[in-house]
Order: C-alpha cells, then structure tokens, then sequence
C-alpha cells in the first residue's frame, strides 16, 4: 500500500513545480494567454525537449512509456500553473487517438512531430448539437473515388485554430447516434472546404468553430478501420477526463492555499479575516473538499492504469467530484477573497474561470451523477 | 503508487474471513441479520468470542496481550467485520480506557485491569462530559478533592453510553481550581460503579431507547491508587484516548458494507411495486454518497499507508471524524428515504427471534430505518461536534 510518487514521478513532479516557478509566473502566463496563437511557442518547445510531450507515448511510438499515474502528476501541476500550452488537445486528444487507432506510417508522419513539438494538432470530437453524447455524429464522409468527401460542423475544438492537423469524426455508416459507423480521418487545416473560426475561451484558452463543406482527403487519411472509431476516441476521452480531473484537483488545493494564506493577511475589523470562526469552518470545508477530491483521483488513476473493469465508472465519480465539489471550492475562494476575487488582475479569478470550464466539458457533474446512479 | 494487498496481507484476509464464516456464534448473526437489538450479554459474549481469537486487543501492543497487527492487518479485520455484520465492539474498555491505562498507568493499575479489559470482564463507560461541559469539555465541574488516602467525588457526567451495563468509570475530574489555564488541573480517575454514592439515572434517546445516562456522585471514595498517571495532567491523557476515538468512528467499513447492502436492495421489487433502482432521483442520491464514501476509503488508506511506512499521518487524517460521521448520516438518511411510509411504524418489539411472521410490519428491519436515522443525529455531535473538528482542523493543519 502506497500513494507516493516513484522516482521518476517525483523528478517529473519536480521539474514542472520549478519550470512554474522559475518561468511561468502568473504575469507570464496571462501574455501568452492574451498572444495571438493564446499560448506561447517557445514553452511549448521547452515542454518537448524536456519531454513532457512524450509522456502517455510507448517507448515503440517514440515516448516516455508513462501511464495514468505520470499523466496525472503532470496536470496536478499544470492546474497550478494555469498552464495555457495546448497539451490536452495535442498530446491528450490527438495524441490519444492516433497512438491508439493509427498505422506505424501514420504515426510516423503525425505523432512523432506532435512529441517533438512540430506539429499542432486537435480533436475535434463534438459538435454543435451534441453536448456530451460522444456518438452523437451529423458530419458526414461519403466515398468518393479512392478518397471521402466530408460534410458537417464540429464545435468547440480545443487548440482549433493552431491545428494544422485536425482528427475528425465522420459518419460513414448508421444512425446519427450510433457508436458503430464511425470514421476517424485526418484532415489538414488548409484542406479545400474547411473553415475555421477561432476564438479565445474564458479560460484564457483558444478553440474553435470548423465546418467541413465537402472536404476533400484521400484515403490515408482514414485511422484505423473505417467504422470503427468510436473505441479509440471514446478511450482518449476518459484519457482526457482525467486528465482534466488532475488539472481540476490541482486548481482546487492552490485556490485553498491562497485562500488560507490570504485570510490570514486580509486585515478587517482590526484582525485578520481568518480569525472569523465563520470563514475559518468554510476554508476547513474546502481543505476538506481537496481532500476528498485528491483521493478519488489517486483510486480512479490507479484503477484507469489497471485497465480495470470499473474505471469508467472510477472516472465519473472523480469528473462528478470536480464538478461538484470544485464549483463549491471555487466559488468560496472567490467569496472569500472579496473583490479580489473577482478582479482581473488577480490569479484567483483566473483558477475560478479555468475550475468552471472543466465542468462544461466531457460531461459536467449532472452527466456523470447520472452515469453513476444508472 | 499501488494498493494491492501482500501476499501475506491476503492469506491474512483470507484467514479473518474464514472464522468470521465459520465459527461466528450463530444466535448473534441471526439477530444482527433480522435487526434484532443486542443485549448487553450479546455484545459481552461477542467480545469474548473475539478474545478467545486473541483478537479483541486489535489496537493493543503485544506485551500488553495485544495483536500487534500491522495497520493494515487492523484495516483488512475491521472491514471484515464490518462485511460480518458482527455487531461494534463496545469502545469504553477496549479502544479508550485500556490504551489509556497501557500507556500511562501505573504497572499495578496494568495487571490488575488490562486483562480484564481483554477479556470482557469488566464492562467500563465513559465519565468525560457535563450538563454544563459538553464541546467545551475542559469547563468541566467535577470535584476530586484529596482526602488522605483517598478523594472524595462529587459532580454529575452525563451522555454516559450503556452506563447502566457498567462495572467500572473512568473519568475525568477536577483536582486543582489554582491553574494557568483551564486544561491543567484536571486529572483523570478510575471508579468502581458500585462505590457508595454513585447514582446511574437513565436517559432515554430520541429513538426512544436508553441508550445513555446521567451519572451522579456524592461524596464518593476513590483511592489514590486509582488515579492514571500524574495528577493533574488528565486532560493530556484524555486528549490521546478522543484522538482514538475519532479515528475509529468514521467507521467506513461499516458504512461501505450499509451502501452496498442498500444498493442491492434496490434491485428487488417492494411489495410487489417497481424497484428502488427505476427512482431517477433516488439513484441519484445513493450515487453521490457511494462518490463520497469511496473518497473517505481512499483519505483513510492514505492516512494508513502514511503510518504504515512509519511516517506520521498527513493532514487528511484530521477530516476522518467529520467526513466519517458525514457519510453515516447520509446512509441512514437514504436508508430513511427507500422506506417511504414503511419509516413510520414504531415497532421495536417486534424484533426478536421468533417474531411471529404474520405479526410482522415492514419489510426487514424497514421500520427500524427512521430510528436509527434519529438515533445517529449524535455521530456529528459526540466524540467532539464536528464543529469543534473544524476549530481543530482550521487551528492545527490551516494555521488559522
């Protein structure tokens, strides 16, 4: 029985709290949000070289060989970074589909500069109609010669704008809602017929809108078995969840931190604040509310990189538990900063933003309550 | 990271729940299966069944006739007690007095009452609270005054559980009003029930049961020699023993085995309607305590892993007691909600053995639903209220 880091936990752990420290202060981190491309290049570089790109790679696809426990000690400290660099959408999202469903060619071609930090890639896993149901697909792709033509809108696609490679989704069989049917392609961002709009997130991150308008590609760029995608992206989802539940439960302890440190200098009344029995019981609830939340995270990680039968099920009750629980948290740190909490200037309001947009997406706490109780 | 059990741990596992299968008495797993109240000889009898085992010292220390199990031997036999249906052990000899007096009594107070406290001999309650000491405990009035060879007692405790079972008391009384601050002076005493002037007087509880008591003492003669440690440093002594208690009542072995008994429960149809399971909202509910409990199991195997490497538990440890008493609650009251109007019969005595089938209201222990729901109401408030846990936890791990 033991909940420590390894070695190599520890030293990867290390690293990025100094990276953070030493490169990444708060000020850094709101220029690169407010940059054109909403992240910065050269960071993005150093995230390569110091292969944290390469961490949920196989050592055959050219990565670390880490697993769910690596991944989550990484976004632990990017929640409490407030990191803006793309990783979900390009090493999380992209990454977790092509490692999973793509040929030896295909990765050659895509993942290997994706870990090299040469490549800007997304997933554009939903679409504007259809909220949580990953199945949910209207875009089309018909045969056409040797190739597909695709037809159709996705929504909110993370690092959508930067992509220079997009993963999409496309019916090419079934129901709108059928999981079988399913066709991952590879589609350039400057492909005839593709239109991106792209705009910043609240969270101080970028997306975008895409329409496909009978996109042409050939038949390479079809990943894995035509019909057969769902598998692949459905897994780089809960990847994904995960992933984002870290980042959240990283968010969560720094916003009680910060809170209990500044309760302790805010003078008022003469005192500090923090003498307040009153808010003294609300910042114990909220250091019980990581608590808590940090274990579930360690037992759906550990079950997640067991393949376990119930890891779905481990990731919902975690990506619940953010939802719920890190509103809660949230919005007591911002209660409890005062106006401060809601200033621009302050991190803070910055954690709250980022804390609220993880419930919104991969299902919000309703969602995955639901999932749990059926 | 990693929580797969040893090898050794397993065989261990294996070895507890093939006794607790085989060789648990009967009668008890009958009454405990029909929600048939335990008596006091039931629960002596239990004990020393568990002794017998050389099980009852789970906490205790080898030389003083303990296990000396690992913690997580103790985690893996307190859940397969719980997964038993065996009833608790009563605390107030085993887990509280007992370490007590192995850690700071005297070796004359160590022979003459550990193996007692072992075996079951002796059932001991518990003397800490006042009608005008409850959280604030160190305002306590009690009077010990030195006469000779003896004190001499006087004061009223009060909430004392099952005193009116009790043999022996151990309290805490006032030995000195010429103190810096309210916790010195206070020291921490063992009494024999049946000493002239001790009065037991019965509280009945919400659920109407008596549960506790009040408990009187006028002029009473307790001799030096049962004084624990040094006097005036009870409160001390008595802190160790709460931080014992705490731990052990966020019982999440028992309320894991309650979840999953109530989970299944919902898949069977009630009196010939439409299961539980098809109550959205209901689900919902039960889902929602089984992420919060999971969370609690994973806080205390954290909390164990820590001490099992010999570190000393990390700051989560302090949320056991609040979260523990938490989820207890929410399980009693999602057991109150699934009995619907079936909560409402008040009918305790129908529960024996050889209830007459026909007689019977409810389905199972339905009725006995709203009970305990009434009944655990305490768990946030004894033990330190969880408010008081908060003050803790703010003062000592916030450094508020």
């Amino acid at each position: 029985m033991d909940f420590s880091f390894n070695e190599i936990q520890a030293m990867l752990d290390d690293s990025i709290e100094k990276f953070i420290a030493n490169d990444y202060d708060f000020e850094t981190r709101q220029k690169y949000a407010a940059s054109e491309r909403g992240y910065s290049p050269e960071v993005w570089q150093t995230f390569a070289e110091l292969g944290w790109t390469s961490v949920p790679f196989s050592e055959e696809d050219g990565g670390f060989g880490g697993g769910p426990a690596d991944l989550m000690v990484l976004m632990l400290r990017f929640g409490k970074g407030l990191v803006v660099e793309p990783y979900l959408a390009n090493i999380v999202l992209a990454g977790g589909v092509l490692r999973r469903a793509a040929s030896a060619g295909q990765k050659e071609k895509w993942l290997h500069p994706i870990i090299a930090g040469e490549l800007q890639a997304a997933l554009a896993y939903a679409e504007p109609h259809s909220r949580y149901n990953l199945a949910d697909t209207r875009t089309t792709a018909t045969a056409d010669g040797d190739g597909w033509l695709l037809s159709g809108s996705k929504g909110v696609v993370f690092n959508g704008g930067n992509a220079e490679l997009l993963i999409v989704p496309a019916r090419t069989a079934g129901e709108q809602s059928d999981e079988d049917g399913i066709t991952l392609f590879a589609v350039a961002a400057d492909s005839d017929g593709l239109r991106v709009r792209s705009y910043p997130t609240v969270d101080g991150q970028q997306a975008a809108e895409i329409s496909l308008d009978n996109v042409p590609v050939d038949g390479a760029a079809v990943i894995g078995e035509p019909g057969k995608g769902f598998a692949a992206l459905d897994a780089a989802i809960d990847d994904a969840t995960l992933a984002v539940c870290a980042e959240a439960v990283g968010i969560m302890q720094i916003m009680t931190d910060k809170t209990v440190e500044y309760s302790k200098d805010r003078m008022q009344f003469g005192v500090p604040i923090g003498s307040f029995q009153a808010l003294q019981h609300r910042m114990v609830e909220m250091f019980t509310d990581c608590e808590q939340s940090y274990s579930l995270l360690l037992w759906a990680t550990m079950l997640a990189a067991q393949k376990d039968a119930d890891a779905k099920r481990a990731i919902s009750s975690i990506k619940y538990q953010v939802g719920a629980v890190g509103r809660k948290v949230g919005q007591e740190a911002v209660q409890i900063h005062g106006g401060m909490g809601v200033s621009w200037e302050v991190d803070i309001a910055h954690y709250f933003k980022r804390l609220t947009t993880i419930d919104q997406i991969f299902g919000n706490a309703d969602w995955h309550l639901d999932r749990l109780a059926s | 990271m990693d929580v797969t059990l040893s090898d050794e741990d397993l065989a261990f596992r294996e070895e507890i729940h093939a006794v607790f299968r085989d060789e648990f008495p009967d009668d008890i797993r009958r009454k405990r299966d029909k929600g048939v109240p335990m008596e006091r000889g039931d629960l002596v009898r239990f004990q020393q069944w568990l002794h017998e085992r050389g099980w009852a010292g789970a906490n205790w220390p080898v030389e003083y006739g303990g296990t000396g199990w690992t913690p997580v031997q103790k985690y893996i036999f307190a859940t397969e007690m719980a997964e038993a249906n065996a009833p608790p052990i009563v605390p107030f000899g085993l887990s509280m007095v007992g370490p007590v007096i192995y850690t700071f009594g005297s070796e004359e107070q160590k022979k003459r009452f550990l193996p007692d406290i072992l075996a079951s001999k002796v059932w001991w309650c518990q003397g800490y609270s006042e009608p005008g000491a409850g959280s604030d405990l160190a305002s306590l009035k009690t009077r010990a005054e030195l006469a000779g060879d003896h004190y001499v007692l006087n004061g009223t405790k009060t909430w004392t559980t099952l005193g009116q079972h009790a043999d022996w008391i151990f309290l805490l009384a006032r030995t000195s009003t010429d103190v810096a601050r309210r916790q010195e002076g206070i020291s921490f005493l063992l009494v024999d029930m049946t000493t002239p002037g001790v009065t037991v007087n019965p509280i009945i509880t919400i659920e109407g049961d008596r549960e506790v008591n009040e408990v009187v003492f006028e002029d009473v003669k307790v001799p030096l020699e049962n004084l624990v440690g040094e006097e005036g440093k009870g409160w001390t002594y008595g802190k160790v023993l709460l931080q014992h208690e705490r731990a052990n009542i966020a019982a999440v072995a028992i309320s894991r085995f309650r979840l999953r008994r109530l989970r299944d429960q919902t898949t069977k149809p009630v009196r010939g309607a439409a299961p539980l399971s098809e109550d959205r909202n209901f689900m919902r509910k039960l889902a929602a305590v089984e992420v919060d409990l999971r969370a609690l199991e994973y806080t205390e195997l954290r909390t164990l892993a820590a001490v099992q490497s010999g570190k000393a538990p990390g700051p989560e440890s302090s949320i056991l007691k609040v979260k523990g008493t938490e989820v207890q609650q929410a399980i009693d009251t999602l057991y109150l909600e699934a009995a619907g109007y079936y909560a409402l019969p008040y009918v305790q005595e129908q529960y024996t053995l050889d209830a007459d089938p026909a007689e019977w209201v409810g389905e199972g222990a339905e009725t006995q639903t709203s009970l305990k729901y009434f009944n655990f109401r305490k768990a946030s408030i004894y033990g330190g209220s969880n408010e008081i846990q908060k003050n803790i936890i703010a003062k000592h791990v916030l450094g508020l």
